[in-house]
């Protein structure tokens, strides 16, 4: 608790922690939507924002906000399936490679380095062509965090290599510990801030991605996300036609996740930057 | 005659953190009174933590935040008049530094530019020094330096990572005193050298200092090098000077418990009756004793060592202590 | 004679460069020496003369090139954890880099106890830890919930040795344990190793640049020169009597804390390392005073001299005597 009363008084975790939790909050209110996200003509079409709807309807049909509820939750979903398992790769990926160095870092590498030079937008949106069908908020997220983790695991094995090298990491093996035991005792306090940065880090990736492939039309449309709200909203010329509650509910939305997500990134990795907690232990 | 170059005033320079809110004070210099002279070389002894690496800061000039002078002075005597450094500009301090005080660091490694030739960092300093040169000139100028101080000349023609440290320490020292500074100060000059690189490098020191007739101030931890090359000997505790003394007198008839503790726990060769450490550890410069800060750890303590810091004892006309169990009585403020 | 550890012809290179322009580097050249039961060996010697790598080699974080190091009348596999419950342990050179700093310096005692399976009990490992805390005058109540940086150095080294002492080893390997520890500090880490021999039995290789400590606390010493032993006996014997012109330049170059005797004469120094490792004959010759034309071709082997193991063609008649 400690922790977290210290991490408020930074106000850029202040503000997006708050901005997350009522990002939650908004998304937990679709499970008390009157309306089916996936029916269209349940209210009437193009209605400004009003105390009846508040904001608005598009020109589908559907209540503006009860669908962004929806989408905010279908994307935090995504991205949260893509960072958490990519993380899993990352971690595994980065430790064995940098603590055990020789072949299997050398495998481990090229086939990162392999993921990080090849156009990854050109492989994602082929292969978002390719299994069009069977796409969804599972299978999106799976398919991001398979192309996600490559650069945090060389970013984790770059740690683990310098590690590998301090003194503490011999007091350990003299005193008996085995790979797991030194990994997970030794390097994971270390490893916890950048994975904690990085998931963050990687959960804003997925957010822009998925608003990117759904704007090409590449996504299962009938699925609400903050993509496919935009979407509908750019090929109904929402613009022109001067519906900005349709076009502005999705863009605010995605642009407070990411200034929150940045912020919550930033600061935690500072207050866990291991020098600064060293200093803090010894302040303490 | 008074030949001091260098002094300072009942100097206090602490430095002030922000940790999390909570302002914390380390105390690193507390009260130091020294005259350094001309023509001297002045050894500052004392143990990692006790603020020698900051009172340097203070006497070079080269006091920066979070470090802050909280009151005293430093005076420089240049050409015949005091000059306070705390009155000077920063042009005015930089030019000073470079002129008339140089400062060898530890690692010469950040001195040099790893990706120039040592040539090239010779020109470099030169024109930005002395003015514009023409290349030739220069080279000429630092090939003279350089013969001057017996070094080999070919190592003008390498980069950094190609000499021993030795040499490179060398280099930084002749770089440093390319414009025959008044002052030179070393921070440990020696301390990450083998010996025998370090006795060349000590033996460049002195070199240096006949030619120029300057003032040395040399701070190490090793006495082993204090009493090879020091003419006197200040010995530093938790930010305070607490004995100082021609470096013979230091060695030969210490009169601070702690320096006795010092001395006597060098190992000798041909000695090997039991040799102990001080007890206890060094005090934090963020939480000192009250009284005389090596009062924990001293076998003598009496009461009034807990309650107040002793002055300065005049033991010998150059030989001053600040312990109350040496003369008793005469105690004052240090002059 | 009763040897604890010998070491065998051990050869280490290293090889540095790219692919084009390769440089071999023999770290530690052909080396043997021995340690007997309960005596402090000092392995001595200028940075970069091996004696570290060597001590990494029988720690097990190196793989030798060649050689073979006997432990107990057992030649070992190295890097086998068997080879350090066997009784080998270890303390380093920077007491603040031994622990980790984000973690509690006590759980490195549960840690050592458990994974040898040393106790029964939280209440027998407890009394352990205690026990062998006591003997570097600390307890387990001083070290209980603390962090490293809460440590001064030597206490943090002093706890280095009380945990390197858990399982009851026979040598323990220091790497210059004093040389990043407070001057007023230093004996007191010193003495406790004379207080293991005498007491506990306990033998400690001395890795070191600080022949004044060696001499006080070591039996006998090995003075390493760019990978080879220079000179090895007891410590009254190289260091009151060096024989080797190097260990003879060391000997003078130690700035010895007596005014009465100061450095005098000139020295010369090398520019660079790399030219010294890769000579021809004896690594020294570029330096020695007493150089000879077979120096520079022919590397010295070991004479023995007053007792005194010395690698220097010097010694060469009294040899064939």
């Amino acid at each position: 608790m400690k922790v977290f009363r210290d991490l408020l008084r930074d106000y850029r975790f202040f503000w997006g922690f708050w901005i997350l939790a009522m990002m939650l909050v908004f998304a937990g209110l679709s499970l008390f939507s009157p309306y089916d996200p996936t029916l269209w003509g349940e209210v009437p079409r193009d209605m400004r924002p009003s105390p009846q709807y508040w904001l608005g309807t598009d020109s589908n049909g559907q209540d503006i906000f009860w669908m962004a509820t929806f989408a905010v939750r279908n994307s935090l979903t995504i991205a949260l399936i893509a960072g958490l398992v990519s993380r899993v790769i990352a971690v595994t990926v980065g430790m064995v490679a940098g603590y055990l160095g020789g072949k299997s870092d050398r495998v481990l590498m090229f086939v990162s380095d392999s993921l990080l030079v090849i156009p990854l937008f050109l492989m994602i949106v082929l292969l978002a062509m390719l299994i069009r069908g069977s796409m969804n908020v599972v299978s999106l997220g799976l398919l991001l965090a398979i192309f996600g983790w490559a650069w945090d695991a060389r970013l984790i094995r770059s740690q683990i290599l310098s590690l590998r090298e301090r003194d503490f990491t011999k007091t350990a093996v003299l005193s008996g510990a085995g790979t797991v035991r030194l990994v997970m005792n030794e390097y994971m306090p270390y490893a916890t801030p950048l994975i904690f940065s990085t998931l963050i880090n990687n959960m804003a990736w997925a957010i822009g991605l998925e608003i990117t492939l759904a704007i090409l039309g590449l996504l299962d449309l009938s699925i609400p996300t903050l993509g496919t709200m935009l979407y509908w909203a750019i090929s109904y010329q929402a613009v022109l036609l001067g519906r900005w509650w349709w076009v502005l509910t999705p863009i605010t939305l995605s642009i407070l996740l990411f200034i929150a997500l940045y912020w919550l990134s930033v600061s935690i990795s500072e207050y866990l930057d291991p020098r600064r907690r060293v200093q803090r232990v010894g302040a303490a | 005659m008074d030949n001091t170059i260098l002094r300072t005033e009942a100097l206090h320079a602490y430095y002030v953190l922000d940790v999390y809110g909570k302002q914390k004070i380390l105390k690193a210099v507390n009260e130091v009174d020294l005259a350094i002279q001309e023509d001297e070389i002045y050894g500052i002894a004392g143990e990692s933590g006790c603020g020698k690496t900051t009172l340097l800061k203070a006497l070079a000039a080269a006091v920066e935040p979070p470090l802050r002078v909280m009151s005293g002075r430093v005076t420089y005597r240049i050409a015949g008049e005091d000059v306070d450094v705390a009155t000077l500009t920063p042009e005015e301090k930089r030019k000073l530094r470079l002129e008339y005080i140089a400062y060898v660091p530890q690692g010469s490694m950040s001195v040099l530019n790893p990706v120039a030739r040592i040539r090239d960092t010779y020109r470099d300093f030169i024109e930005s020094h002395i003015g514009a040169h023409q290349k030739a000139e220069a080279y000429e100028l630092a090939k003279e330096h350089l013969s001057e101080l017996g070094l080999p000349l070919k190592i003008l023609d390498a980069y950094p990572h190609q000499l021993s440290g030795g040499m490179r320490q060398r280099v930084t020292i002749a770089l440093a005193t390319l414009l025959k500074p008044r002052i030179i100060i070393g921070d440990e000059p020696t301390t990450a050298l083998d010996v025998v690189v370090q006795r060349g490098v000590v033996q460049l020191l002195k070199d240096v200092q006949r030619k120029l007739q300057n003032t040395i101030i040399l701070v190490t931890h090793d006495m082993g090098v204090h009493a090879n090359i020091a003419d006197r000997i200040g010995i530093m505790y938790a930010g305070k000077i607490v004995e100082e003394a021609p470096t013979e007198k230091i060695f030969g008839a210490p009169a601070h418990p702690y320096t006795q503790y010092l001395i006597n726990s060098l190992p000798k060769f041909g000695d090997k009756t039991q040799r102990e450490s001080v007890p206890g550890s060094p005090p934090s410069l963020a939480n000192l004793p009250s009284g005389c800060p090596f009062h924990p750890r001293c076998p003598h303590a009496k009461d009034i060592c807990k309650q107040e810091m002793p002055g300065f004892t005049q033991v010998e006309p150059k030989h001053r202590v600040a312990c109350w169990l040496v003369g008793e009585g005469e105690h004052g403020k240090a002059a | 004679m009763e040897k604890l550890l010998e070491v065998e012809n051990l050869t280490k290179t290293f090889t540095l460069g790219s692919v084009l322009s390769r440089v071999k580097i023999t770290a530690v050249d052909n080396i043997s020496f021995y340690i007997k039961p309960a005596e402090i060996f000092a392995l001595a010697g200028e940075s970069g003369c091996g004696k570290t790598t060597t001590a990494r080699i029988i720690m097990g974080f190196e793989h030798a090139t060649s050689g073979v190091i006997i432990h107990g009348g057992k030649k070992e596999a190295k890097n086998e954890k068997v080879w350090f419950t066997e009784g080998i342990q270890a303390i380093f050179q920077d007491p603040f880099g031994t622990f980790n700093p984000l973690r509690q310096v006590e759980r490195y005692f549960f840690e050592t106890i458990e994974n040898y399976k040393l106790a029964k009990s939280k209440q027998e490992a407890i009394d352990r830890i205690d026990a062998k805390l006591r003997l570097v005058g600390l307890s387990h109540e001083d070290l209980a919930g603390k962090y490293p940086s809460e440590f001064s150095g030597g206490q943090l080294q002093r706890i280095s040795i009380a945990r390197a002492l858990l399982t009851d080893p026979q040598l323990i390997i220091a790497d210059e344990p004093v040389s990043m520890v407070d001057a007023s500090l230093r004996m007191s880490i010193v003495n406790l190793f004379k207080k293991l021999r005498d007491e506990l039995g306990v033998s400690v290789l001395y890795i070191t640049h600080d022949l004044a400590t060696a001499y006080y606390v070591c039996d006998r010493i090995a003075i390493m020169f760019r990978g080879k032993i220079a000179e090895m006996g007891t410590v009254e014997q190289v260091l009151m009597a060096p024989k080797h012109p190097y260990t003879q330049l060391l000997r003078a170059s130690i700035p010895e804390a007596d005014t009465a005797h100061r450095w005098q004469g000139e020295i010369k120094l090398t520019d660079t390392e790399e030219e010294e490792y890769l000579r021809q004959g004896c690594r020294f010759a570029g330096r020695c005073s007493h150089v000879m034309s077979i120096c520079r071709t022919t590397p010295p082997p070991d004479f023995e001299v007053e007792g005194a193991q010395v690698a220097c063609h010097l010694y060469a008649e009294q040899h064939i005597d």
